[in-house]
């Protein structure tokens, strides 16, 4: 069975469908969790290090989001490897282009391929600015993430390339929200517009949360 | 009317082709663009010069052989197929821009005229019933519920044309496949085949050199017959649910 699905177009759509599923689902939940930095330094320190609690006595320390990781990781790699290989195949498939062009589909839809890679480079960018401290601007302190995000969104790079990729974010998930419930066949025309209904709230919600922190840290209100 | 076409022309399958450009006069608004292109090619044909080749059989609109992109919209501005789009649709003077569909599964074998046998192929996998042909039976032998007829009338309309695939920035044939599967799959004469019908038409399908649906939705926009983009995630759900039972077997 996992070969039939691997080896079809709709098949590789449904694992795209899935994994983008599991990362928007934590999305909401990071996006939740940053907001906090709106009640202190104590309040958002504490609730970063309840992270690596979580589960305890039955998890150990950091097991919890260890395997939180473990589950991202997989999806990653499972939605940009089939994302790779379905474009591979779109573009063999559609070699000449038509002479007379016109503008086609939504800007979301038609950035999706840019928007997962942009989206791709800044999850990098992100991990070694605020969780390893590697390219971290200013001093990098393990266990006060409030400081580091202060950091981060006081530099002017760090608010650009932070705001483009919400954006890019909110694109990506606007179509692929809709997209994915088409693929796993729930969408109809009576859900129709239920579904674009929740994705648009849903790119808005996350594109807005996210960016609410920048904007804090750029206009004062955090500090 | 006096108009100026862009035509493409290739000589064969292996040749490179390119836009060539004609005047036509002496149009009636009330040609059809099949008429139009006759016009041209009668011209053609008394200066000597070959004609430009293109699908045609039945011009009433059913039968899914005409096949333009008309200035970039597969069958042209108006939403059905080419043989039934009229030159009113245009102005006295305007340029317009003929091309054939382009998909690899879908190639060219001369001027406008492509070789959409791997649709042939796409039905030969699954896109029949296995029911004793015959005498038509009894009309009302086996009950269908009138959503179910709905339904499956709505996507039996599909010629097969290919507007979709060429419409398709994926070139996909997704909506031809699933308007195919949705029609027999919701129908008690094809309840036997269910399972199999959609598995082997999508392998068919991805077989053939189609490309992957990432719901654009322009070949929904480009069919002549309103096969509905809901078809697709019909499509979808009726593989899913034969990926499952084919794996609990």
């Amino acid at each position: 069975m996992a070969r039939t699905v691997w080896n079809s177009t709709v098949g590789k759509k449904t694992v795209m469908a899935v994994s983008g599923l599991v990362m928007l689902l934590y999305l909401v939940a990071h996006m939740i969790g940053n907001l906090k930095i709106f009640f202190g330094a104590g309040e958002f320190n504490h609730y970063a290090h309840w992270l690596r609690t979580v589960g305890e006595p039955f998890m150990h320390y950091e097991w919890t989001l260890w395997l939180i990781r473990v589950v991202l990781v997989v999806a990653v790699i499972a939605h940009a490897v089939s994302a790779y290989q379905l474009s591979r195949r779109d573009i063999k498939a559609r070699p000449s282009k038509y002479v007379h062009r016109k503008p086609r589909a939504s800007y979301a839809t038609r950035t999706m391929r840019w928007g997962g890679i942009i989206l791709a480079l800044f999850i990098v960018w992100h991990l070694l600015d605020l969780t390893t401290g590697t390219v971290h601007s200013g001093g990098f302190e393990t266990g006060k993430p409030y400081q580091n995000v202060v950091d981060t969104f006081s530099t002017w790079y760090g608010n650009t390339i932070y705001v483009v990729a919400m954006i890019a974010v909110g694109l990506h998930i606007r179509h692929g929200f809709w997209s994915a419930a088409q693929t796993l066949g729930v969408g109809s025309r009576t859900r129709d517009r239920a579904l674009k209904t929740t994705a648009n709230a849903l790119a808005l919600l996350l594109t807005a949360g996210f960016l609410a922190v920048p904007v804090g840290v750029m206009t004062g209100v955090v500090s | 009317m006096k108009l100026t076409l862009r035509v493409w022309r290739q000589k064969n399958a292996d040749a490179d082709g390119a836009m060539s450009t004609y005047e036509v006069d002496g149009i009636s608004p009330d040609m059809s663009f099949l008429e139009m292109l006759d016009t041209l090619n009668e011209e053609l044909i008394l200066s000597g010069e070959d004609p430009v080749a293109f699908d045609h059989d039945c011009r009433e609109g059913i039968c899914g052989a005409c096949s333009l992109v008309i200035n970039g919209d597969a069958h042209g501005p108006e939403r059905t197929t080419t043989c039934q789009l009229h030159m009113r649709s245009f102005a006295d003077g305007d340029t317009i821009d003929v091309e054939p569909w382009r998909a690899s599964a879908f190639p060219v074998v001369k001027d406008l005229v492509v070789d959409r046998s791997a649709f042939d192929r796409i039905i030969e996998a699954g896109g029949y019933i296995t029911a004793p042909t015959g005498s038509a039976p009894e009309a009302h032998a086996t009950p269908v519920p009138k959503p179910d007829a709905d339904f499956a009338f709505e996507h039996a309309e599909c010629i097969g044309c290919g507007a979709c695939v060429a419409a398709c920035p994926n070139g996909a044939a997704m909506l031809f496949t699933s308007a195919k599967i949705n029609h027999l799959n919701v129908l008690p004469q094809g309840a036997p085949e269910r399972e199999t019908r959609v598995l082997d038409m999508v392998a068919q399908m991805d077989e053939e050199g189609f490309g992957g649906c990432t719901l654009a939705g322009e070949c929904a926009t480009a069919c002549p017959k309103g096969i509905p983009l809901t078809s697709i995630t019909g499509m979808n759900k009726e593989w899913l649910r034969a990926t499952r039972k084919a794996g609990r077997r």
